[in-house]
């Protein structure tokens, strides 16, 4: 469990953070959401000692980050740049390899453990020997995240990690990144901008402004229950789609109707948004589509119509701003 | 001139074993002076990326040193480190800096700050980042840097040859000296073709791939040592003393290559520019040079001059030399001279000279106090009636002459003067004679015999024996060929002599040159 509790940093007059506290749990991931300028770059860096903060401290399962010398905590925290940050004259091979190298690994653990990487984040095998300048974007950011899960680190920082790709391009890093097991053990905390992104990411997001954190919560709690309305605010502009995203089809269970065919068509999980279940509708007469709340092991059968109405009941019920 | 043209190529195989060591002393020189610079450079230009503060004033300084003309930066050498290989790969040390600390400096700052930080991130400690990251990154650039700095070395390692550290630069002032073409070219030629030859490596080792480069710079260090190694080797020889000898004396007649043919005198000899000679004799650095019999520092350093019993050194009466154009132009201009003729006697001009290179009083002060005493001195008329150009080579004793000729010519004619000094050695000088870039200059017999005119040796050992001759040989070859003229000898012979310090030679009991050759014979 990562605790920050007071952290204080300024640049001459201005203060980029301002007497942050917060908690990350462990396997969260935790999103720091906010225009630039607002700290978050800052905060982020501080929790591997690129920044020392002014005050304040930071513990990791209750040790204090400053108790041991600063390459080894980084050795033990993955971190992912927005420009990749790949050094240019070694071979993707050796870049992944970086960490590894550092803690004494033997060659042949290394090696296994890139290959593994590389399966696993979709890159060819034909790869490992190229240079970084030879790889696409896209290409590039998944090296750069093999190189910070090489050593199997707890915890991942991660800096605008896809802020640099086309929307193509990082919607389908999304996906992967949502997908990747590896992922799901980590404790991440990841900087953006990208409110889309938070929301599709995050665990738990902290909206921060001004050097502060204005709200911590679920997507869910931000949207329906904004401290005030800089948060509101900020969610304004993309509400519908956020709102589709965050409301799962558990949320909307029990405003579905019951029952329905189960033919052989593929199964909807209930974790899933109310986003996803609207993306599978073909759009033909009296077409359905099944939900499988996962609790109970109940299957519901439900039309465009159905689901858009649960839903509109959902939002009536919620409190009204 | 001479009964058959020498070309350079057989110029260049008679002497080959010369341009064999000249060419391994340059390759030596430069990286010698390189590898020191590499070793110095690199790391003050890496800790300046650390101290930003500091950074502007190394480079400034860096920067200074590199505007120090070469010559200067030579010549300060000598008081501290004396005559040699040391001053001259100092010098060549302090060119070479410039362009690898602030290649380094801006190799390292250019490196790309998220590769840095993605580098320190990952866990990499400080050393880990520079070795691993800024120092390859900042590669290229980093050898652009020494590729300058390595081309500037092989060009100034040309001027090592003024301070006796030998390199192919004593081929290119001998011959300059010598008015030999050959030997300039053979000096030259092979200087240009090492610049090119060091450049087009070091611009393929710099567009290697980062994969092939890490074994390249490993290589690089032993690969330098081995090169600067090669100054060593030809330095493998020594004898009882040390002659110094200008590259002019060297190549001449008269000059070593007498003492070796009629002497038979054989001492471990290293070439060395006139200036700084006398110093390196006093400092006994030098046990024998070669020199002037009118020179100033005789008296100065306390030398004296070896009799010449088997006259090798044929007379060097001065007089000045004038175009007959100038002197139809300006018609008065060789009575004026001739006020001078027979006025300067040997010991007068050592005196003149012991004024301006020991005293350092001004050419024109000496000049003036000269007239004075003899009462020639007239006040300048402010003539208009045309300008007279007068040129002189880049030594005292001619400096002092153009002043008193200027002062003569503006005092007792109505011409104005304009003194072209320094004209380098004889050839430069005798170039602008002849191609109407200066109307007179004083010149002396000898070298009119040998240098200019390259006499037959047959000729030379038939007119050594007295001044007259050769002064007639002169003047009639000089109207035939130049259409030059010489006019009266202003009396004093500036011979070619060598010497030694005073307490040395009478120690050994050395009077003449063959007195110091039967010196170094005995075992």
């Amino acid at each position: 469990m990562i605790k920050v509790e007071n952290l204080v940093k300024s640049f001459g007059t201005v203060k980029a953070v301002d007497n942050i506290s917060f908690e990350v749990n462990d396997g969260e991931n935790m999103v720091l959401l906010g225009t630039s300028g607002c700290g978050k770059t800052t905060l982020l860096k501080m929790l591997n000692r690129l920044i020392e903060p002014d005050s304040g401290s930071i513990t990791i399962n209750n040790e204090n980050i400053n108790a041991q010398p600063a390459e080894d905590l980084r050795r033990n925290m993955g971190y992912v740049l927005q420009n990749n940050g790949l050094f240019p004259h070694y071979t993707v091979a050796q870049n992944i390899a970086v960490v590894p190298s550092l803690l004494k690994w033997d060659k042949a653990k290394t090696l296994s453990r890139v290959d593994e990487l590389i399966q696993k984040l979709h890159l060819s095998k034909d790869h490992l020997d190229a240079y970084p300048h030879e790889l696409s974007g896209g290409q590039q950011q998944r090296v750069g995240l093999a190189r910070a899960l090489a050593a199997n680190p707890p915890v991942l920082l991660m800096d605008e990690p896809f802020g640099a790709l086309d929307n193509v391009t990082r919607s389908k890093i999304h996906d992967e990144f949502k997908a990747l097991d590896e992922l799901k053990r980590k404790t991440i905390i990841m900087v953006t901008h990208d409110v889309q992104e938070a929301f599709e990411l995050a665990d738990r997001i902290a909206l921060m402004d001004n050097g502060r954190i204005v709200q911590t919560g679920t997507p869910t709690e931000l949207l329906f229950n904004p401290v005030n309305d800089f948060v509101r605010g900020f969610l304004q502009h993309q509400r519908l789609q956020l709102e589709l995203r965050a409301v799962k089809l558990a949320n909307i269970w029990d405003y579905l109707p019951t029952g329905g065919r189960k033919i052989n068509t593929s199964l909807i999980p209930a974790t899933a948004g109310v986003w996803e279940a609207l993306k599978n509708f073909k759009f033909f007469p009296r077409e359905t589509i099944n939900l499988l709340n996962q609790q109970n092991r109940e299957v519901k059968s439900v039309t465009f119509d159905e689901l858009m109405s649960a839903y509109s009941q959902f939002k009536i019920q919620q409190p009204h701003e | 001139m001479n009964e058959h043209q020498q070309t350079l190529f057989e110029f260049m195989q008679q002497q080959a074993d010369k341009l064999g060591v000249q060419t391994l002393q340059h390759i030596g020189l430069t990286f010698i002076s390189l590898l020191i610079a590499v070793i110095i450079g690199l790391p003050l230009g890496i800790y300046i990326t650390r101290q930003k503060k500091i950074s502007g004033l190394v480079l400034g300084i860096a920067g200074v040193l590199q505007t120090i003309p070469s010559i200067a930066l030579l010549g300060f050498m000598i008081p501290v480190l004396g005559i040699g290989a040391k001053p001259a790969i100092v010098a060549l040390l302090l060119y070479a800096l410039l362009p690898i600390i602030r290649n380094t400096y801006t190799g390292i700052t250019g490196v790309n700050p998220a590769v840095k930080e993605a580098a320190i991130a990952m866990g990499l400690n400080k050393w880990q980042v520079l070795f691993k990251v800024e120092l390859p990154l900042a590669m290229p650039v980093i050898l652009a840097g020494i590729r300058t700095a390595t081309v500037i070395n092989v060009g100034v390692a040309t001027l090592a040859s003024y301070i006796a550290a030998g390199g192919l630069g004593e081929f290119i002032f001998g011959g300059i000296s010598l008015n030999n073409t050959n030997m300039i070219l053979a000096g030259a030629i092979p200087a240009a073709l090492l610049a090119i030859l060091f450049d087009f490596l070091l611009s393929r080792l710099q567009r290697l791939n980062f994969k092939k480069i890490r074994g390249a710079v490993k290589a690089a260090p032993v690969l330098l040592v081995l090169l600067a190694c090669l100054y060593f080797i030809p330095s493998a020889y020594g004898s009882k003393l040390t002659a110094g000898f200008t590259p002019e004396f060297m190549g001449r007649q008269d000059g070593n290559l007498g003492l070796v043919s009629k002497y038979g005198l054989k001492i471990h000899t290293i070439v060395i520019n006139d200036a700084v000679m006398y110093k390196a004799a006093q400092e006994k650095e030098l046990d024998v040079i070669s020199g002037y019999s009118t020179d100033g520092r005789l008296k100065a350093y306390d030398l004296v001059v070896l009799d010449d019993d088997k006259k090798i050194f044929p007379p060097y009466y001065a007089a000045p030399i004038v175009r007959e154009d100038a002197l139809k132009n300006f018609p008065e201009l060789e009575k004026t001279l001739n006020l001078l003729s027979g006025l300067i006697t040997d010991s007068v001009m050592t005196d003149l000279n012991y004024r301006t290179d020991y005293l350092h009083q001004t050419p024109e002060r000496v000049a003036k106090d000269f007239l004075q005493s003899k009462n020639l001195l007239k006040p300048d008329k402010g003539g208009k009636n045309g300008i007279v150009r007068i040129g002189s080579k880049i030594f005292g004793e001619q400096y002092i002459l153009a002043s008193i000729y200027a002062m003569l010519i503006k005092g007792y004619t109505d011409y104005d003067v304009a003194t072209k000094t320094g004209l380098g050695g004889t050839k430069i000088c005798f170039d602008a004679l002849t191609n109407n870039q200066i109307d007179f200059y004083p010149e002396y017999t000898g070298t009119g015999l040998l240098a200019i005119l390259q006499a037959p040796t047959q000729t030379v050992t038939r007119l050594q024996a007295s001044k007259d001759s050769t002064y007639n040989y002169v003047q009639r070859q000089f109207q035939e060929k130049y259409k030059i003229k010489w006019l009266k000898p202003i009396g004093f012979n500036n011979a070619y002599a060598l010497m030694m310090r005073q307490k040395q030679a009478n120690e050994l009991n050395i009077k003449t040159i063959s007195d110091l050759k039967r010196y170094l014979e005995i075992k």
